[in-house]
């Protein structure tokens, strides 16, 4: 599965690519929605591991405009429920994430992402 | 009592290619369960293990914390163990997110100090380099075992990893044998990278002394 939590958690590491490397970019993205069981402790706690401007970008690529541009300070439900979809129930399938600095291409497949690297590409 | 996985979707065929739960899958399984409350009481965020094969381990690991609790992640180079990883989550409810990679490397830029339980059942057994590095390029079965000089050619390579993936409380728990020289793997990790280590089970399987190493932060190392 590629969920938005996993993607804001991967960056390029082909050799040498060490800055802009992050977030990697979607491209011909096919998602799925699927529920995902609500757990308000688990995203307070895993909320200050997001890049918020990463993961907001990343949702509107997708098509999914619900979350704020700032990380709002008030963790109230609304916020959560909606924090919740975003990272948690769109899955993307098949297509692939890109860097923004090499351009290296991970492919998607069937919801696999395959983030090996050639032996020339290895740092 | 903590039910093992149900694997009953992976069929024969399967296990020509990803490694099939043996002894040294299921002492992984009873150091985990042996340490559940302890585990539960720290609230893992991320817990990620390296070469899950069939998704076992981690499928396991979600039933003890809680599919909701915590996120699950897995890289395996090899694609058969990620699609049966993906498929276990699938059957037993837990939501893993398994991709294809080496070692922690896709993570390493964004999970620096932020792994919260960290698994490692490599390749131990010894062979020789050159069997250990066709076995890696190759991707497949063989890879789950050929492990190089003393076993440890893939795990050399994620001790020095460890401690920069690990959280503050962070625990890493590493499947070895007798060969890969034990007390070496405990000094080095306390001297190189202020890891403190214990051996949470050993047992003997056949012809294999199994160990489980239990590695934490000292307390001036948090």
């Amino acid at each position: 599965m590629v969920r938005l939590i996993t993607h804001n958690l991967l960056a390029c590491h082909a050799k040498g690519c060490t800055s802009n490397n992050f977030p990697l970019q979607f491209q011909d993205a096919a998602i799925e929605l699927r529920d995902a069981e609500f757990n308000a402790d688990f995203l307070r706690g895993f909320l200050p591991r997001i890049e918020w401007t990463a993961l907001v970008g990343a949702a509107r690529q997708l098509g999914d405009t619900s979350l704020p541009a700032e990380q709002p300070e008030m963790l109230d439900d609304e916020f959560l429920q909606k924090l919740h979809h975003v990272l948690l129930e769109v899955h993307v399938e098949e297509g692939a994430m890109v860097c923004p600095n090499c351009k290296h291409v991970y492919p998607i497949s069937n919801g696999i992402p395959n983030m090996l690297l050639a032996e020339h590409e290895i740092g | 009592m903590i039910p093992t996985p149900d694997l009953s979707h992976l069929k024969r065929a399967d296990y020509e290619h990803v490694y099939e739960p043996a002894e040294d899958t299921f002492i992984l399984l009873d150091a985990l369960e042996e340490d559940a409350n302890e585990l539960r009481e720290l609230q893992p965020r991320t817990c990620l293990e390296i070469g899950p094969g069939s998704g076992c381990v981690t499928a396991f690991l979600g039933t003890i914390l809680g599919a909701s609790s915590s996120l699950y992640l897995t890289t395996d180079i090899n694609p058969h163990a990620c699609k049966s990883t993906k498929a276990t989550g699938l059957q037993n409810k837990v939501p893993i997110e398994s991709l294809q990679g080496s070692l922690a490397s896709p993570f390493r830029h964004r999970l620096r100090h932020s792994v919260d339980i960290l698994l490692f059942n490599p390749p131990y057994v010894p062979t020789d380099s050159d069997e250990a590095d066709f076995a890696q390029q190759h991707a497949d079965i063989a890879g789950s075992w050929a492990g190089g000089r003393d076993g440890m050619a893939l795990t050399d390579i994620l001790l020095e990893q460890v401690e920069e993936l690990l959280s503050p409380t962070g625990r890493f728990y590493l499947v070895a044998v007798k060969q890969n020289h034990i007390q070496d793997i405990s000094r080095r990790m306390l001297e190189q990278y202020g890891l403190q280590s214990k051996v949470a089970l050993q047992r003997r399987a056949g012809r294999e002394h199994l160990f489980v190493l239990k590695f934490q932060r000292t307390q001036s190392n948090t």
